[in-house]
């Protein structure tokens, strides 16, 4: 929009530029003394603790199950009857999770996933110290949609994906990609600050925590995008 | 130690025997005190208010007339955090980058008591005698300006006699904040209410800090309420003795 | 891109009815009579503060990271159009559509305008300061369009046609109870037996927002962050409702101020520790969501963002003032500070209310819009030491009220009482032989004192003091007059 004959763009930079002056004052620094990335050890327990002190449930293969089993084990328990898993999750998961699977092709829509009991993913990485999981849509995660809508949601933490910090996160993550911080299942403290779990994203997280070793995978799968990230 | 005292005008006016127990104290610690005669006042108010203008004459004041002594003491967070914080900024503002030096240089020799008392002085017992139930209201610029810390407390256990009771909320604003106290009255009110409720609820006889204006206004609410618990500041149960009691 | 220096003057907001309001002792009074509204208030800044405080104390590089996050919004500050100019490069080069908006009227045309081209006459919203700071909702609806709240206390707020009274609680003056009447009253399709457990009210929520997500075509936003080098957008909330809204529907309008910038990815580092911590007193909300203008078969294909200034340029003018822009809306201060902890949100009548709101408000407005906003604190500083991007509230605070007395002297031929006042004492103050006089007259105050030796009523403006607090009588001798008396002249 113009006015003047100005648009809103140069009119507002131009305040800007006026607002600091034409000799604008020397860049203040940034002392960055705060523990950065690789300032420290993956703590696993702490994951645990940390994911299931916000309500998050924790399957671990401390009695050397594979990724399989415990995806079975989880899905006997929860009673699910119908799961959705994006395109790209490894061949093993979809044996566990037996016939009731429907796997995204691009053309779900939110009522479609709205009908749908439970979703699994993988993950792009987990933050240890905040008990965090992210997603960036890899061919394991899928749309974003996909772990949003369904009430149940079920991710697959490789122990290899576990960083410490969220510096360490930050520093992992691809930025140009769709990120989604998942911290626990969804809550509200809006009615007198008092924690309500479950509100509009789904209502149960739980988390499958295996070393890579216990997750085979062919080898074109891991990490890599369903689709072409950047559009030019 | 030859400490020069800033009484603060309040104390001057409303409060002399807060600046006589000052003088008390420091005296008995073996310590020089003299009293700039041409003293008057910080500035704090004007500055608060927003009359900065006003406030420039009194900052100057202040440095010439503390400008020669190597220690100046106050017995007032707040006059001293005005003194520390807010001088050279003042005097920048009215663009006097000379004054602004001057006063940096005196903020920096310039304590509250209890700080003087315990990181330049490096006494905790001064030798009181205090027979009483005391509670200690910390003040917000002691506290959160100036990070006198636990030395106030440390001073006050120290004391002989003296029965130390935790005031719940402490750190808690007491709802004076200068011209706040009249431009809001009711917010102010509401804040005292609350104030005088953990005081009470103490169960102390005393109701102590490092702070008249504070105290004034917590001493002014418990007076009207007639409730028996008097205000004391700092000063006067650190220099009260069993020959001369506070 | 130009990088030649094109200064325009900078304005404050015109549009101020999100803003300003009455005068703030005014509302304050009416605020404090409210009986329930204190016990609210009082109940959930305790709650909020010791769940903050939890958490903080976990990190052991906190003082660290606040000052980082000092640095880093100072720096973005500093060189703010070269920071905007490649956050708009980085958004467009992906797909996004960058808006300018000059002030409020601009902004809500330009989202008019944008939501009328795809033809629904509905939007589902995620909460957001800058929109409620132009009044988008009312905006659209004189245009045809609903806008939904989808938070669940801006959907509490909304439904009982009431305004918010906190950053990151807007409905936290309302207890269960009242909140329950408003479900029942308001809400379609709502069981009529809801009873007022938090869980069954939020589960209510859920139903009644389900079917409007999965239909939404079209969603307003804000962001909490933009990542000047990526063009990465950040929504950080809790509820699941940001999500919904930032991914299922095809259009995406993002409304955010210009002063929400950070210059790089690797600088979310720090704000993702030190927002959540802060605000919800959690090690991290349950979610956050990035985008990076569009991706290609997943979210919304058609995305937008309006940069909004709205009197930023004007605050950021005042080089000590400026300061108020690094606020990163987590509301540590609102849950620490005595005087939001007895007046509420509504009495600074604002949208950004408490302290960051008594220094931000009174700067996008022009001070002399919101003159009572500076005087309302006292000074105590508590928000300075909860501020996760150390904020000197205090001193801006003192800094607007000087500027305030400025302003008002240079408008007004006459001084006001006060100024009268404050020139007497200042004259007064001058030297000591007139304050030593003023003393001795002062000591006449004595015969205003009763048998307790207080004085128990002034005339105005001192009768605020003494309508709840005795004064003490003037004893009979200053401290000087006993120093002189005692000692002699000395010094």
């Amino acid at each position: 929009m113009t006015s003047g004959g100005v648009t809103a763009r140069d009119e507002v930079l131009g305040r800007v530029r006026a607002a600091l002056g034409e000799l604008r004052g020397t860049l203040p620094g940034v002392p960055r003394s705060y523990h950065g990335a690789g300032a420290g050890p993956v703590d696993l327990d702490l994951l645990v603790d940390r994911l299931r002190d916000y309500h998050a449930l924790v399957r671990t293969n401390g009695d050397g199950h594979t990724v399989a089993g415990l995806l079975a084990d989880a899905v006997r328990e929860r009673g699910a009857r119908s799961f959705v898993v994006p395109a790209g999750v490894p061949p093993a998961w979809l044996e566990a999770l037996g016939s009731g699977v429907l796997v995204d092709d691009g053309t779900l829509t939110p009522v479609d996933l709205d009908a749908v009991d439970g979703v699994v993913t993988g993950c792009a990485l987990a933050i240890a110290e905040t008990g965090t999981i992210v997603l960036d849509a890899s061919a394991d995660q899928g749309r974003r949609l996909l772990s949003l809508v369904p009430d149940y949601h079920l991710c697959v933490v490789r122990e290899e994906d576990v960083v410490a910090t969220v510096p360490d996160a930050v520093a992992r993550l691809d930025p140009t990609r769709p990120l989604t911080w998942i911290s626990g299942p969804s809550a509200t403290s809006d009615i007198e600050l008092e924690r309500v779990e479950g509100v509009h994203g789904p209502r149960t997280l739980e988390v499958i925590l295996v070393p890579a070793a216990a997750d085979p995978r062919p080898p074109s799968t891991p990490g890599q995008s369903s689709e072409a990230p950047v559009q030019s | 130690m030859r400490v020069a005292l800033f009484v603060t005008c309040l104390a001057d006016t409303l409060f002399p025997s807060v600046g006589q127990a000052t003088v008390r104290l420091l005296e008995r610690l073996g310590h020089e005190v003299v009293f700039p005669s041409e003293q008057t006042c910080c500035g704090q108010m004007h500055i608060n208010t927003g009359y900065q203008r006003e406030a420039v004459p009194l900052v100057r004041r202040f440095v010439e007339q503390f400008e020669p002594y190597d220690a100046v003491v106050a017995p007032s967070g707040s006059c001293v955090g005005s003194v520390r914080h807010q001088h050279a900024m003042v005097a920048r503002r009215a663009g006097e980058e000379a004054l602004a030096l001057r006063a940096e240089s005196v903020a920096a020799r310039t304590y509250e008591l209890s700080q003087l008392l315990v990181d330049v002085l490096g006494v905790e017992d001064v030798g009181a005698h205090f027979p009483h139930r005391v509670t200690y209201h910390p003040t917000c610029h002691s506290l959160r300006l100036l990070r006198v810390g636990d030395a106030p407390l440390r001073l006050l256990q120290q004391v002989r006699g003296i029965e130390l009771v935790e005031l719940p909320d402490a750190d808690q604003c007491c709802g004076f904040g200068g011209t706040f106290a009249v431009k809001n009255a009711d917010t102010s009110t509401a804040m005292l209410a609350d104030k005088m409720r953990h005081v009470l609820s103490t169960g102390a006889e005393v109701c102590s800090a490092g702070d008249s204006s504070c105290l004034m206004h917590i001493g002014g609410g418990l007076s009207r309420l007639r409730s028996g618990t008097r205000t004391l500041h700092l000063a006067e149960i650190l220099a009260s003795t069993e020959k001369e009691p506070a | 891109m130009t990088s030649t220096f094109l200064g325009l003057p900078t304005v404050a907001a015109t549009d101020t009815e999100h803003l300003r309001g009455e005068p703030f002792p005014v509302a304050a009074r009416r605020a404090l009579a409210d009986g329930q509204l204190r016990a609210n208030l009082g109940r959930a800044t305790r709650t909020i503060r010791a769940k903050r405080q939890a958490v903080v104390d976990e990190v052991d590089d906190w003082q660290e990271l606040r000052e980082a996050g000092r640095a880093l919004k100072a720096a973005t500050m500093a060189r703010l159009d070269e920071h905007l100019e490649q956050l708009e490069a980085a958004v467009t080069a992906r797909g996004g559509t960058v808006h300018w908006a000059r002030d409020a009227a601009e902004a809500n045309a330009v989202v008019t305008e944008l939501v009328r081209a795809t033809g629904s006459d509905e939007v589902v919203k995620v909460k957001s300061m800058a929109t409620q700071e132009i009044g988008l909702n009312e905006a659209l609806a004189s245009a045809g369009i609903a806008a939904l709240e989808t938070d669940l206390a801006e959907l509490i707020v909304q439904l009982g046609n009431d305004r918010p009274s906190h950053i990151l609680v807007p409905a936290i003056h309302r207890n269960r109870a009242e909140i329950r009447e408003i479900f029942r009253r308001e809400m379609p399709g709502v069981d009529p037996d809801l009873t007022d457990d938090p869980r069954q009210l939020a589960m209510a929520a859920r139903r009644f927002l389900r079917s409007k997500f999965l239909s939404a075509r079209v969603a307003v936003s804000g962001a909490n962050f933009a990542v000047a080098e990526t063009g990465t957008l950040a929504v950080v909330e809790s509820e699941g409702n940001g999500r919904m809204c930032l991914t299922l529907p095809q259009t995406l309008i993002t409304v955010m101020g210009i002063e929400k910038l950070v210059p790089a990815w690797q600088d979310l580092e720090v704000f993702l520790q030190l927002l959540p911590r802060s605000s919800t007193g959690e090690r991290m909300n349950p979610y956050t969501s990035m985008w990076t203008g569009v991706t290609p078969g997943d979210g919304p294909q058609d995305v937008h963002l309006v940069l909004l200034d709205n009197g930023r340029t004007a605050t950021l003018a005042d080089e000590v003032g400026r300061e108020a822009l690094h606020c990163i809306r987590c509301s540590a201060c609102l849950n620490v500070c005595p005087v939001y902890e007895r007046v509420g949100g509504h009495a600074y009548g604002s949208v950004y209310p408490g302290p960051i709101g008594a220094v931000l408000s009174p700067q996008l407005t022009g001070v002399e819009q919101n003159a009572t906003l500076p005087y309302a604190s006292s000074l105590c500083g508590a928000c300075l030491d909860v501020c996760p991007v150390k904020i000197d509230i205090p001193s801006l605070l003192v800094h607007l009220r000087a500027q305030h007395v400025e302003q008002h002297r240079a408008t007004h031929r006459l001084p006001s009482p006060e100024a009268v006042t404050m020139a007497a004492a200042g004259w007064v103050m001058g030297d000591e032989r007139r304050f030593a006089a003023a003393q001795r007259a002062g000591g006449a105050g004595r015969l205003l004192g009763g048998r307790r030796g207080v004085i128990a009523t002034l005339p105005p403006p001192l009768a605020g003091w003494t309508s709840s607090r005795d004064l003490p009588a003037p004893p009979a001798e200053s401290f000087r007059a006993w120093w002189r008396r005692t000692r002699g002249e000395v010094s």
